[in-house]
């Protein structure tokens, strides 16, 4: 790639990123709720191989709606998008620079499962412009990935993130979950020492959700599994947060921790500015602000989601519709509600000028409670108030 | 149906006798005793549609129940009556038209006073037992009051079309009670109509026409008083002596207040005006008062010029039994509840209020109720029909309090129970009857042992039917004694209570703290043998009840100064969702909209959210009685 050829974004635009969902893995995990499939779940016009096409049709129709726009992130998730070839995964990324243009130093992350890559894979995705990479790991205690139903086998992490070292990823990320049923703490100590051995530049840690309508969730609901009590979670938080900290690993959001400011991930960043992206694929949401304007107006942003299944996203965008499926006009209020509550999630912490007057008031219970600090003129949550973020969102919101 | 065509049209055809100039001879007043379910509104139904005075295609379902809750909840609270003109179908006076007046009697305990005054407007009552089911308690309460108000009882088995129909046994049974032969036992099934035509026939032979001296000054019974939005208060009577007419100025004769006549008539089924109502007769009259209190039941009416100087006797003033605050929700919404009670009152005169406060739940009002039913029917409907949310708290019964120095304190609210020295205290007490199969004789002594019973006494009414009757503090009966007796008598055991005065008794007022601070709305006045098992339960029931907050909240029972029970919630420490991303954002935003609203629904109570279930859930000693 050329830098040359960069153009820096325009001073004073938002920050624009793309997202794009690769809704394919080889199993489905109980656990997860995310718009994934298995191959033969899927029906015509929704196959692995046609994807990366009718992922760049609507990508033709991102930039006829909002022109040459900067792109200074793009993010790949699913799904397990390393379940596509990766030739496919750099076209993809070829026709966003090409209909929208990447920015120089353009953050490209991709999501891989430690088994679906190779050196050769990883190679041709960093070749063709990709510069993070995040394994999901989940953890490194085969009894509790088998709980989650994870297949990869964790022997073959250090040697995932070799390879990928090898190719020229800088920047290595690695996702964890924390709290499965019948995980002790010195099976979590040991996934996050582990974790640390690999020395990433970034790791995600997350308490396991039960998502409504996942077979997991019905296990729980039949008893055949126990979930761990809210202590226990909290507990393996705060070791995650030692662990992490005293091995160079800063939070910088409640649930993600960097090596320096330069491992943050960028694309994620932008969600919890509220800035402006758009997600191609299936079930994808996209935000973008009304243009020019940060007032009183009726909607400052839109949000908007595609239709959630594969077939039927593929449909609409082979018969030259949009994948659209619903939406939501954001007016200054939510757009309120959503910045607290998304920036109160983050160690540059939130801006207390975007509290409503009777909110101000709550901030005095909330440090004097120790849940967070001031620092100048932002709320900084302490690692008890992480644990509460959401009740002091609640606080603070009217 | 070819039979009611033929009884339209003789009725049609020929002059039927007109309000004010019926014959009392050929008038038959009476009354239809049954338990909930057992089908007096569908017989009820049968009678109106068989008389001709409502049609099938008119015909809403249980006719006389009127409110929607009534209606929901398949009973009666109202009483009403309805004229209905019938002709003689059998015997020597075949073909002979008879007026026939129903009136129809609220079914639950908390309205026994409603009820002895609808049966004092009759000469007969017709005994309806469920053929599957047998007499239950209350119709058994009932039929005792019938019976000591002189009505001749006609027994009748209904549901005999029933599979599970027993009718040879229960019609012993009911000979056991009443007398008689089980063969004099009518089996009518009031759902096909079989048997519903003869019983009319019976009414007519067996129900004594009434008694009165139509020249003597009027004097009529008010036997129920209903608020109607358009046309104010209307009453519902019985007349005794002389004649009411609507160009008459009246008087209620307990308050000596006059009114003017608006209207008279009957019901049949919907109101028909008429000039006068005559001796025996039952109607309606309309004076234009705005409240049911200004009509009571149980007053006489009479005249105001040449008007009767005696009463009819057993008028008595309603009196509360049970007690609960009320608080809205949304302190904004205490207006609202003010003037929703005092639209309530217009209906209700068994209603009493005041305005009360308390430190955890505000401003609301204490009210006084005939009985659970009756707090429940007003709550529902202030829910309903004014859109409130409200908080209740545990009801409780009235205690009288003798201080040592000889002032006497009446405690209608646990939180007033006084510090000082007290010398004696008081708890109203009942004599319960339990009606149930023999074979739960053991398990409802238990339960009324532990509910500090003494047994009166016990009889077979049948082989396998037996009456059992107990002295209870009705503070033990308030909660959940019903529902523990039917959950150990496999739901068969029915229940009819009675207030039969006060007892004194060792009772201690049990306090919650929370945080250190009492709560007043959990206080309780308690046995003081039952106070330290209640204080471990209720401190319990509040853990599981309060979610944890972001402090620690230390739960106390407390008698006075002496702790009895502690419990503690831990403070919550992770209240959080890990995960937020693009995709996540828009179901966050309404996750924390709705766990706003949650929080909307707990009071705080000092810095604690207390969800409002703690209020009254946490005194249910259900667990207690289930061991």
């Amino acid at each position: 790639m050329n830098s040359i050829e960069r153009p820096l974004s325009h001073p004073g635009e938002r920050p624009f990123g793309m997202y794009v969902h690769v809704p394919f893995c080889t199993v489905r995990c109980g656990y997860c709720d995310f718009n994934t499939y298995t191959a033969d779940e899927l029906g015509e016009g929704a196959t692995r191989a046609s994807y990366a096409d009718t992922a760049i049709s609507e990508i033709h129709r991102a930039a006829a709606e909002v022109g040459r726009r900067t792109v200074e992130t793009v993010f790949f998730g699913g799904g397990t998008p390393t379940q596509l070839p990766s030739a496919d995964l750099v076209r993809v990324l070829r026709a966003i620079d090409e209909r929208l243009g990447l920015a120089e130093g353009v953050e490209v992350t991709t999501e891989a499962n430690p088994d679906s890559v190779t050196p050769q894979s990883l190679a041709t995705l960093r070749e063709g412009g990709f510069t993070r990479i995040s394994f999901g790991v989940q953890s490194a205690v085969p009894h509790v990935l088998a709980t989650l139903e994870r297949t990869h086998d964790p022997a073959n992490v250090p040697q995932a993130v070799r390879w990928a070292r090898e190719a020229g990823f800088e920047q290595v990320s690695v996702d964890l979950i924390y709290g499965t049923p019948g995980e002790s703490m010195d099976d979590w100590r040991d996934s996050v020492e582990q974790a640390v051995a690999l020395e990433p530049n970034h790791v995600s840690a997350y308490a396991l959700i039960v998502e409504q309508g996942t077979a997991f969730a019905r296990k729980v609901r039949r008893g055949e599994v126990v979930m761990p009590d809210d202590d226990e979670t909290a507990d393996k938080y705060v070791l995650a947060d030692e662990l992490l900290t005293a091995a160079g690993l800063g939070w910088y959001e409640l649930s993600n921790w960097a090596r320096d400011e330069a491992a943050q991930c960028r694309h994620n960043v932008l969600y919890w500015r509220s800035d402006d992206w758009w997600g191609i694929g299936p079930g994808a949401h996209s935000h973008l602000r009304a243009p020019g304007v940060d007032t009183e107006a009726d909607a400052v942003a839109e949000r908007w989601w595609n239709v959630k299944h594969p077939a039927a996203y593929a449909q609409r965008l082979a018969a030259d519709a949009s994948p659209r499926h619903d939406g939501e006009a954001i007016d200054a209020a939510t757009a309120q509600v959503e910045r607290i509550m998304l920036e109160t999630r983050l160690r540059s912490g939130l801006d207390l000028d975007a509290l409503s007057h009777g909110a101000r008031t709550a901030v005095d219970g909330v440090v004097e409670r120790g849940l967070a600090t001031r620092n100048g003129d932002r709320l900084v949550l302490t690692r008890p108030g992480r644990l509460l973020a959401d009740a002091v969102v609640r606080e603070l919101v009217d | 149906m070819p039979e009611e065509v033929g009884e339209w049209l003789i009725m049609s055809n020929r002059p039927v006798p007109q309000p004010g100039a019926t014959d009392p001879q050929i008038l038959r007043n009476f009354c239809i005793i049954a338990h909930i379910d057992h089908g007096k509104s569908t017989l009820a139904d049968r009678m109106l549609q068989h008389t001709g005075v409502v049609d099938g295609r008119d015909m809403k379902a249980q006719y006389l129940d009127r409110m929607d809750i009534e209606r929901e909840r398949g009973i009666t609270i109202k009483s009403q009556a309805v004229r209905m003109p019938f002709t003689k179908s059998s015997g020597d006076d075949a073909g002979t038209i008879y007026v026939l007046n129903m009136i129809d009697t609220p079914g639950h305990v908390d309205f026994t006073y409603e009820v002895s005054r609808s049966l004092e407007a009759c000469e007969g009552a017709v005994l309806l037992v469920d053929a599957a089911q047998g007499i239950e308690a209350q119709t058994l309460a009932n039929l005792y009051l019938a019976i000591d108000a002189d009505l001749d009882i006609i027994p009748v088995l209904n549901k005999i079309d029933l599979p599970g129909a027993q009718p040879e046994k229960y019609a012993e049974e009911i000979a056991g009670i009443i007398g008689g032969n089980p063969d004099d036992v009518l089996r009518v099934s009031a759902k096909t109509g079989q048997g519903v035509e003869e019983l009319l026939n019976l009414i007519v032979d067996e129900v004594p026409p009434p008694q009165g001296d139509p020249d003597a000054p009027p004097r009529a019974l008010i036997f129920d008083s209903v608020y109607d939005t358009y046309r104010g208060v209307v009453t519902y009577v019985r007349v005794v002596d002389g004649k009411l007419s609507h160009r008459d100025k009246i008087k209620m004769m307990s308050t000596g207040a006059v009114h003017e006549m608006l209207e008279v008539g009957v019901i049949s089924p919907e109101p028909v005006k008429a000039g006068d109502l005559g001796v025996g007769e039952v109607g309606y009259l309309i004076t234009g008062v705005k409240e049911v209190r200004q009509s009571r039941v149980g007053d006489t009416v009479t005249s105001n010029i040449r008007g009767a100087t005696e009463p009819l006797g057993g008028y008595k003033n309603p009196n509360p039994m049970v007690f609960a605050g009320l608080y809205p929700m949304d302190g904004d919404d205490y207006p609202t509840l003010r003037d929703a009670l005092e639209k309530l009152q217009l209906n209700d005169a068994a209603l009493v209020y005041e305005p009360e406060s308390s430190g955890a739940l505000g401003f609301g009002f204490r009210i006084g109720f005939l009985g659970l039913l009756h707090l429940e029917i007003v709550r529902e409907r202030l829910e309903r029909e004014f859109n409130l949310e409200l908080i209740s708290t545990a009801p409780n019964v009235v205690y009288r309090v003798e201080m040592e120095d000889g002032k006497e304190i009446t405690v209608t609210n646990p939180s007033e129970y006084p510090d000082g020295k007290i010398d004696k205290v008081y708890e109203p007490v009942v004599r319960a009857t339990v009606l149930s199969p023999s074979d739960y004789i053991g398990v409802i002594m238990e339960l009324c042992q532990a509910r500090r019973g003494q047994l009166i006494g016990m009889d077979y009414l049948s082989e396998d039917r037996v009456e059992i009757k107990y002295t209870l503090p009705m503070g033990e009966i308030m909660f959940d004694f019903f529902d523990a007796l039917k959950s150990r008598t496999k739901g068969y055991a029915s229940l009819d209570y009675e207030p039969t005065g006060e007892e004194a008794s060792d009772l201690v007022k049990v306090d919650v703290l929370l945080q250190g601070e009492v709560v007043d709305a959990f206080s309780a006045i308690v046995h003081r043998d039952n106070a330290y098992a209640y204080g471990v339960s209720l401190a319990g029931k509040l853990k599981e009840l309060i979610p944890r907050q972001q402090f620690e909240v230390p739960i106390q029972a407390a008698i006075g100064a002496r702790v009895i029970a502690r419990e503690n919630i831990r403070a919550i420490r992770k209240d959080v969702l890990a995960k937020c991303y693009g995709g996540d954002i828009s179901r966050k935003r309404k996750l924390l909209e709705k766990q706003k609203e949650g929080k909307k629904r707990m009071k705080m109570v000092g810095r604690v959210e207390v969800p409002q279930e703690a209020f009254i859930a946490a005194l249910s000693t259900g667990d207690a009685d289930k061991k």
